[in-house]
């Protein structure tokens, strides 16, 4: 036995509330954070993820006051992005109780932001958020502010120079399949999580338990994370991991 | 979590300027519910506590060197040799000779060397490649009891995210070892000492009950 794979219910947070829309669009209402971030750590979850998911496009604040709330209920690690420009932006979210912070946008901006903030906090509280888009036969573009931007980047070749400025982890979304229930875009999964050498995430189009397990099988995701099955009470944590286990995956049950 | 004196039972975090503190301090908070828990940087507070956390986040090299800007060294040796004492992470791997990270020096009050996972042995039973830094639920498998173990199974999982690991030279300290590539140690204990590699505050209730166990400590 070794290390666990990992699942991880996201909130997308706007507003203070917890949300998840349908490729970016159309936003569910689907509760209080906090609440939610402390069911998941009583149902297991591995870790709790809030992307703040307009901030990036409206220059919206960020939500730290949703992070020491959660911080002080809830004892695993807690990853907060959206909207996280520079270091000083880092640093707020790990004094509010953030374990790691994630960025998107601005690392495509600004790739030395990367370097610095993993200089500075550790490339351990450093995750680089891709969403990526299938453009051609096993060729991913990356996209930004929201999946809304093209930037020309190759998803594979960028989740390799991210490795190389100080990321701790890449958080790697479909935007093909986010919000469509469809499952992981598992070759690009397997692509990228194959191409580096830290963990990655899965994110993007689970709709069923089986979806989770093929993120871990077939993508080689080294932790699969998941929004709406968990939020509309579909499935429980503990299902899923039941579920993973039963498929010969290693999870902490 | 501002600077003051430490209260008789006062569990005192020891910040040296190293990233979030905010966690340890939460989780010690819930477990220590009639005991004040203080974070400082002042080496009074922390030679006045009755217990000592000392945790750490980033590239060793670092830690050592703000310990030795802010005049933190004397206070935690003394903390280390005369009150319950709690490493956790880097805070762990401190108390050892020598660290490959930078190639530093650490407060040499446990014999060994913190090395790196090694590249090459760095493969699962499957042959595929394990991913560096070792981040996730891991199993700590308890090579001898010790009464910070108390309620918590052989092999429970807690949280880790390293690239280092401590290598004792007597292997009587080691008390916990892990998976990874290859056995390493997770835990070590020695007199007033208990320091582990894992965040037994991002741990669930794993982790709250190791802290529990070290506010109740009696070494």
């Amino acid at each position: 036995m070794g290390l666990a794979k990992r699942i991880i219910p996201c909130l997308d947070v706007t507003a203070g509330r917890v949300v998840k829309g349908t490729n970016f669009i159309d936003l569910r209402d689907a509760g209080d954070p906090v609440e939610i971030a402390r069911r998941y750590d009583e149902q297991g979850a591995d870790e709790v993820t809030f992307l703040d998911i307009t901030a990036s496009s409206d220059q919206r604040d960020i939500i730290l006051h949703i992070v020491e709330a959660c911080a002080a209920q809830v004892f695993i690690p807690l990853t907060v992005g959206g909207g996280v420009r520079s270091v000083t932006d880092v640093r707020r979210l790990l004094n509010a109780g953030a374990d790691k912070v994630s960025m998107n946008t601005a690392a495509v901006e600004n790739p030395d932001l990367v370097a610095e903030a993993s200089a500075k906090v550790g490339n351990q509280c450093i995750v680089v958020a891709i969403d990526a888009k299938q453009v051609a036969a096993d060729r991913w573009q990356v996209f930004t502010h929201g999946g809304r931007r093209p930037t020309g980047l190759d998803a594979i070749d960028w989740a390799r120079r991210v490795q190389q400025l100080g990321a701790g982890e890449i958080l790697l979304t479909s935007m093909d399949r986010d919000g469509t229930r469809n499952g992981f875009d598992l070759p690009l999964t397997r692509a990228v999580a194959d191409a580096v050498g830290i963990p990655v995430i899965a994110s993007g189009g689970v709709g069923n338990l089986r979806h989770l397990a093929e993120g871990v099988s077939e993508g080689h995701a080294d932790a699969v994370l998941a929004a709406s099955i968990f939020h509309f009470s579909e499935h429980t944590v503990r299902e899923a991991k039941e579920y993973m286990r039963g498929c010969g995956i290693e999870v902490r049950l | 979590m501002a600077p003051a004196a430490a209260a008789p039972g006062a569990v005192v975090v020891v910040d040296y300027g190293m990233g979030n503190l905010r966690s340890v301090w939460q989780a010690l908070v819930r477990v220590a519910a009639d005991r004040q828990v203080l974070v400082s940087a002042d080496p009074e507070v922390v030679v006045g506590a009755e217990r000592v956390v000392f945790p750490g986040q980033g590239a060793m090299p670092d830690c050592m060197r703000e310990i030795e800007l802010r005049g933190l060294r004397s206070a935690v040796l003394e903390a280390a040799t005369t009150k319950p004492f709690l490493g956790i992470c880097i805070g762990q791997q401190m108390l050892f000779e020598h660290s490959e990270e930078g190639d530093v020096a650490g407060l040499g009050l446990l014999r060994g060397t913190v090395r790196r996972f090694p590249a090459e042995r760095m493969f699962d039973a499957a042959g595929k490649r394990l991913k560096v830094p070792h981040m996730g639920w891991n199993e700590v498998r308890h090579k001898r009891a010790h009464p910070l173990w108390k309620g918590i199974a052989d092999d429970a999982r807690f949280y880790f995210v390293h690239s280092y690991f401590v290598d004792p030279v007597d292997s009587a300290c080691v008390v916990g070892t892990t998976d990874y590539g290859l056995p390493f140690t997770s835990a070590v204990a020695r007199d007033n000492i208990f320091a582990i590699q894992c965040h037994p505050e991002k741990s669930a209730v794993t982790g709250l009950t190791l802290l529990g166990n070290f506010v109740a400590w009696k070494p």
